[in-house]
């Protein structure tokens, strides 16, 4: 039967990676801080034009525009953190990698695993972002929760390197979790941008507040375009992530759909989600209401991570703590 | 009456505009949040029952207002009715609009396209109705409108978008109903057998130990088949966590039924047996420990029932053999004197704290009982439901039935009570519990879905998009006979992203065009 033996010395090279992956992502979370810290406030964006009743986004910027030959030395730092977050990520995957190759089996098969891919494909999704919109400055705000996220699943939620329990051998782990996994990740970093949405737009109504943050975001229009961006990404994905789960509970529980609690808390984020993309096509609702919802809607896929695996018992918390 | 109807006009209006509904959605996922946190009956009614005791009065009036079952409770009904009433009256006059969308042309070129949020400029040699040509070679896939007289092209693209939209919701409406039917027209009952060629049918709601049915299910329309449970196998590692469960078993179905020939089917976790419309899942497996009975006189009875799991992780089992009917009694006074019951512990991998025991390990490498004897009256006769599991414990209170001996019995070891007798700890069977489910609207649910993930698909990542043309020719002069070119462009859902195609679309026109003039 396949995944019944661990190498154990691939499930501690994996560890290893793990923590060094961490202790990179803080590194560069530091660096960007810097970067922030030193540079100056945000240079006057030029004012975007209304043709009609049609706004045109502002010309979608590329790091390349920044290829000044002079570069300033928060510039310089900026890059090296970018650097180093691409270094973490490429050791993060490796860890992901090595886990599944101990196991021989997907590596998410418990809640420290499944952390560690959300956490993963989170960092992904902002490199990715990042080689198109000017977001560097949020780097420290996208990897602060991801640290901590990693840090808990680390210490508190550790798994030792299992195989599977029978329940969860199925190939259905690899479609549903997978997209779970990647739908989590994106949305992680849907929950950041319109945070720090909320506060740049404060902060644009009354500039006294959050005056020290909100003065070296991005404007807000680039924050509302991650937001809806990563959430128009991610609802399809979710949704069939949603729909999976319940193609293998009538195979594996006798019914495809009965409320357990982890069903429950999908079905809210989802309709969170729903919400969120109805709001933004409503008027009145469009600006922050619209980014309220997607906070909550973060809130709920937080809240279900933890919450749901370890208070509350489930027809899920098989899958909880190893 | 024209006031009744103006207020109609108005209540349908607000229930049907964007912004209640997006109220309403938001109050579904408020009104889910107590069916996340709370104990819920039917996951588990033990649960909620301690809980509602434990929580007083806010317990009980929690449980009035519907908390402890929050998705077939009204106000959550009431919400989601609601909903979907809005959404019917929103996707009709949609599905007109769209409807008529689909039929008419692309609008009129504006004036000027410079203001377009997309806009560019050339001048070619080529005369007007060549330009028109070469545009209409590039725009293969759009709509357009074509204006000899006036030079004009009007292109549009995505309508997917829109398409993609309504499957998507009218989908969410046929999800809905399916659910619906598949609570009214389903069932569900559980059934624990030993898995020694013990059979089952689904003949009668009595045939199973728990039964649920729809609103629409009396029992009497059970789809037909019989199970014959053959074998029951589980593989461990060697920490004890299991790796594999699966249990061999026969079937019949239809016209097999009145025969005896029976069909083969593995049934494993994730693997449930689908026959006849019904599914058939593994849910749970244990021991049931074999007890045979040598009474003075030398009559034996025998008897195997289950015994409940207690620890998952070590099988320790717990329950009791119950011998209502000694033999070679006729007195009915007497008979209640001299029933016996064996209650205790069972374990599969005996370890012993003392003379206490206990199991390390969930397979049968080493059967082990712990047992105490009953004698007296069972009290079955009280009219009290009796427990499978358990001795009724009024009685021996009552002093009705009095333990007469205890002892720690391995496989094929036997004690012997004061009166010659012997009780022998004579086998082990495993036995498995089985859900029969049936839900003739699950497909229909499957297919909603499907489409609902397509429509969401198309409508989130396909843009509504209009590109223009307006080729004029170029007054006097030097530019005589040359043409002047405008295109503009407009992304009718999130600009951002068009400016890319729009480039494209344009640099290839004029590539087509330099083409034609060179
Ligand atoms: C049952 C709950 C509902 C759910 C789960 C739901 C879900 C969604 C989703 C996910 C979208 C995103 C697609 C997009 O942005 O293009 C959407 C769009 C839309 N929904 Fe709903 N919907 C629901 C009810 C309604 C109702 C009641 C209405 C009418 C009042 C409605 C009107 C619309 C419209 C007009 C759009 C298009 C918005 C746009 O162009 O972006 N929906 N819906």
């Amino acid at each position: 039967m396949p995944g019944t033996t661990i190498d154990l010395r691939l499930a501690a090279l994996s560890d290893w990676t793990y923590i060094s992956t961490i202790a990179i992502y803080f590194l560069a979370m530091v660096l960007y801080a810097v970067e922030l810290a030193f540079s100056r406030k945000r240079a006057p964006e030029k004012e975007l034009v209304a043709a009609g009743a049609v706004v045109v986004p502002s010309a979608e910027a590329t790091p390349a525009s920044a290829a000044r030959p002079e570069r300033s030395l928060p510039d310089r730092v900026g890059r090296m953190a970018v650097a180093f977050t691409v270094l973490g990520a490429l050791l993060h995957v490796s860890s992901l990698v090595l886990r599944g190759l101990a196991v021989d089996r997907v590596p998410w098969g418990n809640v420290y695993e499944y952390i560690s891919s959300v956490c993963a494909v989170a960092v992904i999704a902002y490199l990715v972002f990042l080689r198109r919109h000017p977001v560097r400055r949020l780097g420290a705000y996208v990897l602060l929760p991801l640290i901590v996220l990693m840090a808990i699943g680390g210490k508190w939620l550790y798994a030792q390197a299992a195989p599977l329990v029978p329940a969860l051998r199925s190939y259905w782990i690899v479609i549903h979790v997978s997209a779970a996994i990647i739908s989590s990740g994106v949305l992680l970093i849907a929950g950041v941008a319109s945070v720090l949405y909320l506060i740049r737009k404060a902060n644009d109504e009354n500039p006294r507040r959050f005056a020290r943050i909100a003065e070296k975001l991005p404007e807000a229009s680039v924050l509302d375009r991650l937001a809806y961006r990563t959430t128009i990404f991610t609802f399809p994905i979710w949704t069939f992530a949603i729909v999976c789960g319940a193609i293998w509970a009538e195979s594996a529980w006798g019914r495809y759909w009965g409320w357990d609690p982890k069903e429950t808390c999908a079905f809210i984020s989802w309709v969170f989600y729903a919400c969120f993309l109805h709001a933004r096509a409503t008027a009145g609702f469009r600006d922050k209401t619209a980014a309220w919802i997607n906070v909550g809607g973060f809130a709920v896929t937080v809240f279900n991570l933890f919450f749901i695996n370890f208070v509350l018992t489930g027809l899920h918390s098989y899958a909880g703590v190893g | 009456m024209t006031d009744l109807r103006a207020f109609l006009r108005n209540t349908w209006r607000g229930l049907t505009s964007m912004r209640t509904a997006l109220i309403l959605l938001f109050l579904l996922a408020v009104a889910s949040f107590p069916g996340a946190l709370l104990p819920q009956r039917s996951l588990n009614a033990a649960k909620t029952e301690e809980y509602i005791q434990q929580h007083g009065w806010w317990g009980r009036t929690l449980d009035q207002l519907g908390f402890f079952e929050a998705f077939a409770s009204p106000w959550f009904a009431a919400i989601y009715v609601l909903l979907f009433i809005s959404l019917i009256g929103c996707l009709i006059p949609r599905t007109v609009e769209y409807a008529r969308q689909m039929v008419a042309k692309p609008v009129l070129t504006p004036r000027n396209l410079a203001r377009m949020p997309h806009h560019h400029q050339v001048e070619t040699a080529l005369p007007v109705d060549e330009v028109l040509s070469a545009a209409r070679k590039r725009l293969r896939g759009w709509r357009i409108r074509v204006d000899e007289q006036q030079g004009t092209i009007s292109a549009e693209r995505g309508y997917l978008r829109e398409t993609g939209n309504l499957v998507f919701h009218f989908a969410l409406l046929g999800l809905l109903v399916a659910f619906g039917a598949g609570k009214m027209f389903g069932y569900e009952g559980q059934v624990i057998l030993l898995a020694n060629g013990s059979t089952f049918c689904n003949s009668a709601v009595l045939n199973y130990d728990s039964f649920r049915a729809g609103l629409r299910v009396d029992g009497t329309n059970l789809s037909p088949f019989c199970l014959r449970v053959n074998e029951f196998k589980a593989t461990y590692q060697h920490n004890g966590q299991p790796i594999d469960f699966q249990s061999k078993m026969d079937y019949q179905i239809g016209d097999d039924l009145s025969g005896d020939r029976w069909q083969q089917a593995d049934v494993a976790v994730n693997h449930p047996l689908r026959i006849v419309g019904d599914r058939v899942y593994l849910q749970g497996h244990g021991y049931a420990p074999t007890f045979e009975v040598t009474f003075p006189g030398g009559e034996q009875r025998s008897s195997t029932i289950q015994w409940r799991p207690g620890d998952q992780s070590t099988f320790l089992s717990e329950g009791t053999t119950k011998f209502p009917d000694p033999p070679g009694i006729t007195d009915e006074h007497q008979r209640r004197e001299r029933q016996l019951a064996i209650t205790g512990l069972f374990a599969p991998t005996a370890q012993y704290n003392g003379a206490i025991l206990t199991s390390v390990f969930p397979d049968l490498l080493k059967p082990a009982v712990a047992v105490d004897v009953y004698r007296g009256d069972l009290g079955q006769d009280s009219g009290r439901s009796q427990s499978i599991f358990e001795i009724d414990q009024v009685m021996v209170k009552s002093g009705k039935l009095n333990k007469v001996a205890r002892k720690n019995l391995e496989l094929g070891q036997d004690l012997t009570l004061d009166d010659g007798t012997k009780i022998k700890f004579a086998g082990v069977e495993q036995f498995v519990s089985l859900q029969v489910s049936h839900d003739p609207a699950q497909v229909y649910v499957l297919l909603f879905s499907v489409l609902m993930i397509g429509g969401i698909f198309f409508s989130l990542t396909i843009k509504r998009r209009r590109w223009w043309m307006r080729a004029t020719p170029a007054g006097e002069g030097a530019a005589a006979g040359r043409t002047v070119v405008d295109v503009g462009g407009l992304a009718r859902t999130d600009q951002a992203g068009y400016g890319e195609e729009f480039s494209r679309l344009t640099s290839d026109l004029v590539t087509e065009l330099n083409k034609r003039g060179a």
